[in-house]
């Protein structure tokens, strides 16, 4: 009995290849990018964990320099004979990777939680990965070890600093369990500081937010994916009402066809996700090295440009894919149960029933969509946001359907041509079969809107905030503090206006901040915008009496204009001003130059920006003069082009998972279109032998499917601007730190109202075909009752 | 007795009152013999043949088909004497549209053990139905459809045949055939039958006519 029941149902498959390649395809397409997402998401977490593991990196309390990145060797030594126990380091980039340089004595007895064990390294191998050795070979002997993180290799502290002709350290680290009788830091080394492991900034804490903007997309994707499996799903359901009663009535029972059917549906969703997680792995492949370049970047983060299987992500797939088809399935599945055996076995009209839904739909898209505003106001948090956002995409869905019909039936009441009453009816009458695939097209146009305005919003702010703070023509890095005095006064005696910037790093409200030394003058006066600012700021700040914070060091601490920083501990400032500090991880807090030079007398200005009319005759003036490097001497031009460079790859991503979104939807639109045209002949015949010619049907067929597709891009606007708003006031916010204006962008918008309509045309085109050739044999049947 | 109705009962709710369709039937049905139903349209004939089949509850009354008392037996039950014991004919074919005619004709008696192919094959050849084998329902005209389920209903050696109309869309001729292969098969097997039709000529051809009217034979 059950071969021969499973016979009859899959017969329906074979008989009706597009809804089987439909089912599949949604379901491979849904979890395509969600796994998609998620290999790349599991592939950056593993880096993050291996860099942490290789270099010990949160582990252990560091002794760094308190200016500049170089700790002379004799300062080692040093401590070492006092009784200080400590490992020495050596960390510097070459040929883009990062040379990681360690004691094999001191390391090996006193840092248990490294990974690696030292005494894999051999004094004149480095290890790294197989990507990494590539780079590295024509250096050093490279031993390939896979436990490496990406973009590192790591050596003996001698081998290292030969490579890289330096006899000096960059950190020290401070072994567990330090001898109670040892001097003080502050004697023996008065140039270090100690920087706490727990004030490092985590690198897997702070991409955690892009990571959580990725998975949103692809969970969105995921549900657009989910609605072409619903819809198919549906239909192969009421397309079988009759099989299923025939089945019945020849005597199989009712738990025996339940079984089946959840047997034959969830081993063609097994098949449909295994596509879907082969898909994913190729997208993630794809997109790996923009996210690699992005979070490169953005955070500093390195991560592997070469992806592996991990269980992690493609079981998330496959579960997610099996959860959402056993949801889709359960309902059709009770109506099974509920079903009376004798029930009509004509296909009910798919329309009309869910066309019943649809006040209740309404009620719950009313209620999801006004339920936005006090939760905006009440939620704090990303994942607030998140929920607001899922309000905001689950409501306008469910809005949409019973919105179009109301549309329609609006048009349709002032239309007196017969046949485009014909064609508004029949328009009204199709949208229950269709409303699936309208909402994955609205929410991957208002994703797109959303979306394309929070990117060009954040560009033009970007650009803006570049032209403000890029303000002097040359920025030159000096090495010592000698060539730093020598500098001031080279161009002071040229009346060149010199904007000395001393740096260095604390930890201010339990906050790591970098803290610097300005010499405010007229090109702060002029160009630097405040977010907020007191009366006079510049005056106050100038005078010592106040500081400045850029905005992700106010909304971290919650301190604000006019609020007090404890800076040092003698030294408590209230914030005159708070600026914008866009595509910055790091807290920071600006003090005057008279101010960092009383608190840090030892430390120098490194970093000058310089203001002249001719870059270039100064640039040379300054090599040749002060023997300056020409490499620590960058241009404003070759600046920005790098920041522009960094922003435009970190949305790579997002353009291309909008693009996917996008095309996930028409074919949704496709799907639907395809499986509903046979349900379509009997309303079509009558219309047919009435005297419309099948070419005139299938171009009306066309003009519906951009018609409705116009109206959801109308929708989608307001929806996307909403979803642009959440995104820039709330997620931003909690995601990097920083608030961007909202600009908006017609023409942009106007652009992909255009692809919209040209998916929905394309989706369209292949029906409206196989209707054009539809046999009037076909049409005829219809009348005879034969069908 | 392959079939007995006793007091059988069934009323539908329409809108806001119940109309009552079967008001206390009550009738026997032997191996080997043949029974037409007759009434108007609408007088509980198709109600009546889907309580027999055992696929519509009776609301008071008791049936027994092959000795089984139905309101006794759960779904599983209900379904497995479907299965071996009843076959049934519908107005509507209700044929499998995915499957071959060959695949369903024999799909009845798959269903309950392995199909009797010689059998089968006679059955086709008679009902005319041989070139049609590897064709699709959809192919088919009413008439071969309705031939093809009768095939199904034959192959499947039931004790109890239940035939809604069976030849309403059939010709003259067709409908003479296929009557014939159904009383065949009831002369060699002993399977009762029992056909709700309008035809008068139909109706004589069986041992006994029963008149449905206002839910009550008369």
């Amino acid at each position: 009995m059950t071969t021969w029941c499973l016979r009859a149902l899959l017969s329906h498959w074979w008989r009706n290849p597009v809804q089987l390649f439909a089912y599949l395809a949604g379901l491979a397409l849904a979890t395509a990018l969600w796994s998609g997402v998620q290999a790349i998401n599991s592939e950056a977490r593993a880096s993050y964990d291996a860099a942490a593991k290789t270099l010990g990196e949160g582990q252990y309390d560091l002794l760094i320099p308190k200016q500049g990145n170089r700790i002379p060797q004799d300062v080692y030594v040093l401590l070492r004979k006092s009784g200080w126990l400590v490992s020495p380091v050596i960390d510097a980039r070459i040929n883009d990777v990062r040379l990681f340089g360690i004691d094999l004595v001191t390391s090996a007895t006193g840092l248990p939680n490294l990974a690696k064990e030292p005494s894999g390294i051999t004094y004149d191998t480095l290890l790294a990965n197989e990507e990494t050795a590539l780079k590295v070979a024509m250096l050093a002997n490279v031993t390939v070890d896979t436990s490496i993180a990406p973009g590192i290799a790591i050596g003996d502290i001698g081998l290292v600093q030969r490579m890289l002709k330096r006899d000096d350290l960059t950190h020290l680290i401070l072994l567990p369990n330090q001898p109670i009788t040892q001097p003080s830091l502050s004697m023996i080394a008065p140039n270090l500081r100690v920087q706490s492991a727990h004030t490092v900034t985590n690198v897997a804490q702070l991409t955690s937010s892009f990571h959580l903007n990725l998975t949103a997309f692809g969970l969105l994707s995921f549900a657009v994916g989910l609605f072409i499996v619903n819809s198919t799903i549906g239909l192969a359901f009421e397309q079988r009402r009759g099989m299923i009663r025939t089945i019945r009535s020849l005597g199989v029972p009712m738990r025996t066809l339940i079984s089946l059917i959840t047997l034959e549906m969830m081993t063609l969703a097994v098949i449909g996700a295994g596509f879907g997680i082969a898909l994913g792995y190729f997208i993630a492949a794809f997109l790996l090295p923009d996210v690699a370049a992005t979070l490169k970047g953005l955070y500093g983060a390195q991560i592997s440009g070469t992806l592996e299987l991990r269980a992690s992500w493609w079981l998330s797939g496959m579960i997610l894919a099996l959860i959402g088809t056993a949801l889709a399935l359960s309902s059709r599945i009770w109506q099974i149960i509920q079903m009376p055996l004798l029930a009509s076995a004509n296909p009910r009209a798919w329309v009309i029933a869910t066309g019943s839904r649809f006040r209740l739909q309404l009620i719950i898209a009313i209620t999801l969509l006004f339920s936005t505003v006090p939760l905006a106001l009440i939620l704090e948090g990303l994942l607030a946001g998140f929920i607001l956002l899922g309000c905001l995409l689950v409501g306008a869905a469910l809005a949409l359907p019973p919105l179009l019909g109301g549309i329609l039936t609006v048009v349709q009441k002032y239309t007196v041509a017969p046949v485009w009453v014909w064609f508004w009816a029949d328009t009204r009458q199709q949208l229950p079969g269709l409303s699936l695939a309208l909402i994955a097209l609205l929410l991957a146009v208002a994703a797109n809107i959303g979306v394309s305005t929070m990117v060009s919003s954040f560009r033009q702010t970007f650009i803006e905030f570049l032209d403000q703070r890029l303000a002097p023509e040359l920025f030159v890095e000096v090495e010592t503090a000698n060539q730093s005095a020598a500098l001031e006064i080279f161009l002071m005696n040229r009346q060149i206006e010199v904007l000395p910037l001393l740096t260095t790093q604390v930890v201010i409200a339990d906050l790591p901040v970098d803290l610097y030394g300005i010499r405010v003058g007229q090109t702060y006066r002029n160009n630097w915008i405040f977010l907020d600012n007191t009366l006079n700021a510049w005056d106050i700040i100038e005078s010592g009496k106040a500081v400045v914070v850029n905005e992700q060091f106010a909304r971290r601490a919650d301190l604000w204009v006019g609020n007090l920083v404890q800076v040092n501990r003698d030294l408590i400032l209230p914030i005159a001003g708070v600026v914008g500090d866009y595509g910055n991880p790091q807290g920071q807090v600006i003090i005057t130059e008279r101010t960092f030079k009383d608190l840090y007398p030892n430390l120098y200005a490194s970093k000058f920006g310089v203001r002249t009319q001719d870059a270039s005759f100064l640039r040379t003036q300054i090599v040749n003069t002060l023997g300056i490097k020409n490499n620590a001497i960058i241009n404003q031009v070759g600046i920005k082009a790098l920041s522009l460079e960094v922003f435009e790859r970190t949305f790579v991503v997002t353009s291309a998972l909008n693009v996917l979104t996008l095309g996930v939807a028409s074919f949704a639109i496709l799907m639907s279109l395809l499986t509903l045209a046979d349900l379509r002949v009997p309303q079509l015949a009558p219309v047919w032998a009435l005297g419309l010619t099948r070419r005139r049907l299938a171009w009306l067929e066309l003009l519906r499917a951009v018609l409705l597709a116009g109206i959801v891009f109308v929708c989608a606007i307001p929806m996307g601007l909403a979803l642009a708003w959440i995104l820039l006031t709330i997620i931003n916010v909690e995601a990097f730190g920083w608030q961007l204006p909202m600009y908006l962008f017609p023409l942009k918008y106007l652009e992909l109202g255009g692809y919209a309509l040209i998916a929905a045309f394309l989706a369209a085109m292949w029906p409206a075909v196989r209707l054009m050739r539809t046999p009037p044999s076909t049409l005829l049947r219809v009348f005879a009752s034969e069908r | 007795m392959v079939l007995r109705l006793e007091g059988v009962k069934k009323s539908f709710r329409n809108s806001e009152e119940l109309v009552p369709v079967l008001q206390g039937v009550s009738f026997d049905l032997e191996a080997g013999h043949t029974l037409a139903l007759r009434g108007e349209s609408g007088s509980g004939k198709s109600t009546l043949l889907h309580i027999a089949g055992a696929l519509e509850a009776a609301d008071a009354g008791r049936v027994w088909v092959s000795g089984k008392e139905l309101s006794q037996l759960d779904d599983g039950a209900r379904a497995q004497l479907r299965r071996t014991d009843i076959a049934l004919v519908f107005q509507q074919f209700n044929l499998i549209p995915s499957l071959t005619v060959a695949a369903n004709i024999a799909f009845q008696s798959a269903l309950s053990g392995t199909p009797d192919l010689g059998h089968i094959k006679q059955i086709v050849s008679s009902l005319g139905l041989l070139e049609q084998m590897q064709k699709y329902p959809e192919a088919l005209s009413g008439g071969q459809q309705q031939r093809v389920a009768i095939a199904r209903a034959i192959a499947a050696k039931p004790k109890l045949m239940l035939a809604d109309e069976p030849t309403g869309n059939l010709d003259e001729a067709t409908a003479e055939n296929v009557l014939d292969q159904m009383l065949k098969l009831v002369a060699q097997t002993g399977t009762a039958l029992m056909i709700v039709t309008h035809s008068k000529n139909i109706a004589a051809r069986m041992n006994r006519q029963l008149h449905l009217c206002n839910g009550f034979l008369v």
